[in-house]
């Protein structure tokens, strides 16, 4: 069966800076899979590459069987590939119901089939909103939320994009442990929609119990890959975060 | 309100606008509006890719020395009707902003800012070196005192302000069609952070193209018939700092978000500075302009409508 | 047209000397945008305001322009520590910088420039000095000393800059808030007092560069707008933050636009600058020597 991702030995460097060398991942539809790896291990760098924020020097990165490298950040969303930031980059100057209004518009509405009326549009808006119990703000403006609201905007709009792959870029950091339980239960049921998910995350609680394969990027190098109660077990990666 | 009623509601007003012109019987009227609705015109353009889209546009001038530099040029020709000059005067002043946006739109808005201004300069120096249009020295467009439209014998300078009035209805109607379409929204997103616009699907270079020529096209429409208002046309008047100044002070003192903001600033600070010329002197007047452009970003940064705005929200309770 | 071995080379010559100005013109800039990310496009009209203060002290009391303009310094630099501190609180703060930042420092350009014209007119303006008048000659070679000494006294100038920057402490801050913010932070320095030392410091810079400004062209308000084009074209060609690069970069700057006046006209010489600026924006925007 081929994998939804595949991203085969890619490698960025930044003016002498290796930031990945040689990654190969790939990553099965329906799948959840836990990223893991200390700070400047290269993490966002991979999901830039993946995105199309980054373009990756060697290598290819293939998705849903075509070849997506070159292809700015925007065609890669409307084929399926959608993110969540780090820090959540919420537009502003739109209400929380206009912030889904954008994805929605641009990449669901451009894809072929009959163009959705505005009562449409507002409908799908509201369930979205609803999904992550943000509907009775629908008015309200990004700088009203709380953290852990911000970050189910920011979930929610990437979900608008209906897409069949989400990488979750640290969504938890920084939340409190019933926080934590509220965004992972959101991203088990996606899954359970059938949404691929890649959670990128620190907190080891939330990632062994939501991920399927756990995979750990050590300085720009994959060193760990499969089953997550085998790779915490393997000494590579218990050096890489507690030091030899 | 749909764009037909808008638009329908527009021309009435220009109608009204241009009845109490008739009554007046002052020919100075028709001079000093067409100033004015010469100004609407660049800070809607102006605020089509500027308050829109965040992207600031330092050679306003240019686009609109463009216009009217077409004008001259093909006035030498073979003369043409102005309303044909100002589609062309579009089309010649869109095409090099698209060209433009192509060569600096892929990066930080800053470095586009600094390359419309770059390009102004380039442009003034092209013109003043092409002697065909009068390089330094300057060109004459004579014109008669009246024109026959369709056997009526009209007054040239109401002629030349009916034109601006028309372009001004059209460049607001345009302005706030795309504040609510789709393309509206997008320009929105890019605004606010163009990476998550871009992550959410935005097309976000091919919607700053289309910023940059729209906004590009209505300032070139806006030069076109100048020559013809001005008679005496040198590369210093059409390139002048007062356009880009006040292209962008305009939006920014009326407010960015909305089409209202720059009708409300072009119509406000124009008068002002019409006034002003003639009490005091045009210097004057233009210290005026930057000292309020300077005020009003650090203490009312989203202008007189927002302002009004916040008086309303507050008056209903949040 | 008869070009000579002779002409080429003095303009290659005093294109360099004119070079060695404009790294002085450009090195405020350096700090200000390559290093601190500020994109004051109103460095110029520092400069010529700059310029009309030596004129008018040089004018009335005779003391020599580059004198003056050491005096002015302390001015300048809290000139622009207060700017700076209006821009932080007004735009970097609440995350305006793009759209309202460039209208505040267009604005502020824009206010200067009529200011002038209204004070001193349009005429233009000159300095007197000893060292604006002779020549020194060397073979083919003639270099009038109104531009040896401002290219002299703008290298000096530069290499000062560097040496500050890599070498003592606070220079080294201004570095790294270029880089790394938050690591400045928890280094304990204060990252706002950094950036407002920098851009004062950059400000600073304008009162020499308006000095060397006026030795060696006559001044009038508009002609800071020409220099935006320049300063910018500089630092972008030169890579934004590498002193180096900028000082190549205004070298190369000065020769081709000395070559374009000899042969073409002084009338083409804007454009050339600005061609640049364009070009390299558009084909390689990471600067010859960029980071």
């Amino acid at each position: 069966m081929t994998a939804l991702l595949h991203v085969d030995n890619i490698s960025k460097r930044f003016y002498g800076f290796v930031a990945l060398d040689d990654i190969d991942l790939e990553v099965q539809a329906g799948e959840r899979l836990g990223l893991i790896g200390p700070n400047g291990s290269g993490k966002s760098t991979l999901v830039n590459c993946i995105c199309g924020a980054l373009q990756n020097e060697s290598g290819s990165v293939h998705f849903d069987g075509h070849l997506i490298d070159g292809l700015p950040a925007h065609q890669r969303t409307r084929r399926g590939l959608a993110r969540t930031f780090q820090l959540p980059r919420p537009f502003h100057s739109l209400t929380l119901a206009d912030n889904l209004r954008i994805p929605l518009l641009y990449t669901v509405h451009a894809r072929s089939g009959p163009l959705r009326s505005t009562g449409d549009l507002d409908a799908r808006c509201h369930d979205l909103l609803d999904m992550v119990g943000l509907a009775d703000k629908a008015k309200r403006m990004p700088r009203d939320l709380t953290q852990v609201e911000m970050r189910k905007l920011e979930l929610a709009r990437a979900v608008a994009a209906e897409p069949k792959l989400l990488i979750a870029d640290e969504s938890m950091a920084g939340l409190s442990h019933s926080e934590v339980g509220d965004i992972l239960a959101l991203l088990v049921q996606l899954n359970e929609r059938g949404i691929t998910i890649i959670l990128i995350e620190h907190i080891m609680s939330a990632v062994m119990s939501f991920s399927q394969r756990l995979a750990v990027l050590v300085s720009g190098k994959k060193v760990a890959d499969g089953k997550p109660e085998d790779v915490v077990r393997d000494p590579e990666v218990v050096r890489a975060y507690l030091g030899e | 309100m749909g764009v037909v009623k808008f638009s329908t509601a527009a021309i009435g007003v220009g109608l009204l606008v241009l009845a109490f012109a008739h009554w007046l019987k002052l020919d100075y009227f028709y001079f000093a509006g067409y100033t004015i609705l010469q100004f609407i015109v660049l800070a809607t353009a102006w605020n089509i890719l500027g308050g829109y889209c965040g992207y600031v546009n330092f050679g306003s001038a240019a686009f609109f020395a463009l216009g009217a530099y077409s004008t001259v040029f093909l006035h030498k020709l073979y003369p043409l009707p102005i309303p044909v000059l100002i589609v062309i005067g579009a089309v010649v002043s869109g095409m090099v902003g698209l060209g433009m946006g192509y060569l600096t739109l892929r990066l930080r808005g800053a470095f586009f800012a600094i390359a419309t201004l770059a390009l102004a300069v380039v442009l003034q120096t092209l013109v003043v070196n092409w002697e065909y249009v009068g390089g330094s020295r300057g060109a004459y467009i004579v014109s008669s005192d009246t024109i026959d439209i369709a056997g009526i014998q009209i007054n040239y300078i109401e002629y030349l302000f009916v034109l601006m009035l028309a372009l001004a209805v059209i460049a607001l109607a345009t302005a706030r069609t795309i504040e609510r379409s789709q393309l509206g929204f997008g320009f929105a997103a890019i605004r606010d952070d163009e990476l998550a616009a871009e992550t959410s699907g935005v097309p976000t270079l091919r919607l700053k193209l289309i910023a940059t020529a729209l906004s590009g096209a209505f300032m070139g429409m806006a030069g076109a018939p100048f020559p013809y208002y001005i008679s005496y046309l040198q590369p210093a008047s059409a390139f002048g700092l007062e356009y880009t100044v006040n292209s962008i002070a305009m939006p920014m003192i009326g407010g960015t978000t909305s089409w209202i903001g720059p009708l409300v600033g072009a119509v406000l600070l124009g008068t002002l500075q019409q006034y002003a010329t003639v009490t005091i002197s045009s210097a004057v007047n233009l210290l005026i302009v930057g000292l309020m452009l300077v005020g009003f970003v650090i203490v009312a940064p989203n202008g007189l409508v927002g302002l009004v705005q916040e008086r309303l929200c507050a008056r209903r309770g949040s | 047209m008869d070009i000579s071995a002779d002409l080429v080379i003095n303009a290659i010559v005093a294109g360099l000397l004119l070079g060695g100005f404009y790294a002085a013109v450009t090195a405020g800039v350096s700090i200000s945008f390559g290093m601190l990310g500020i994109v004051n496009i109103a460095h110029p009209a520092f400069i010529i305001l700059g310029s009309y203060i030596v004129y008018f002290v040089n004018i009335n009391l005779g003391v020599d322009p580059i004198v003056v303009s050491i005096v002015a310094l302390p001015v300048f630099y809290a000139l622009g520590a207060l700017v700076y501190q209006v821009y932080y609180l007004s735009f970097e703060k609440r995350g305006q910088e793009s759209l309202r930042g460039l209208a505040f420092f267009f604005g502020l350009l824009f206010v200067t420039e009529v200011s002038l014209i209204l004070v001193f007119g349009v005429d233009y303006r000159y300095v007197k000095a000893a060292y604006i008048g002779p020549s020194i000659h060397i073979g083919l070679i003639d270099m009038p000393l109104r531009m040896l000494v401002p290219c002299v006294t703008a290298l000096t100038l530069f290499g000062a800059i560097e040496l500050f920057v890599t070498r003592s402490f606070l220079g080294r801050a201004i570095m790294a808030v270029s880089q790394d913010q938050l690591a400045l932070e928890l280094m304990a320095a204060d990252p706002i007092r950094v950036k407002r030392v920098a851009f004062g410091l950059s400000i600073a810079t304008a009162s020499i560069a308006g000095a060397l400004l006026v030795i060696i062209q006559p001044i009038e308000p508009s002609v800071g707008r020409d220099y935006i084009g320049r300063v910018f074209a500089i630092c972008v060609l030169g890579g934004l933050g590498s002193m180096p690069g900028t000082l190549i970069a205004a070298m190369l700057l000065g020769v081709i636009e000395n070559l374009t006046s000899t042969f073409y006209g002084p009338s083409w010489a804007p454009a050339v600058a600005f061609g640049f600026l364009l070009l390299t924006l558009a084909f390689r925007p990471a600067g010859l020597f960029g980071r």
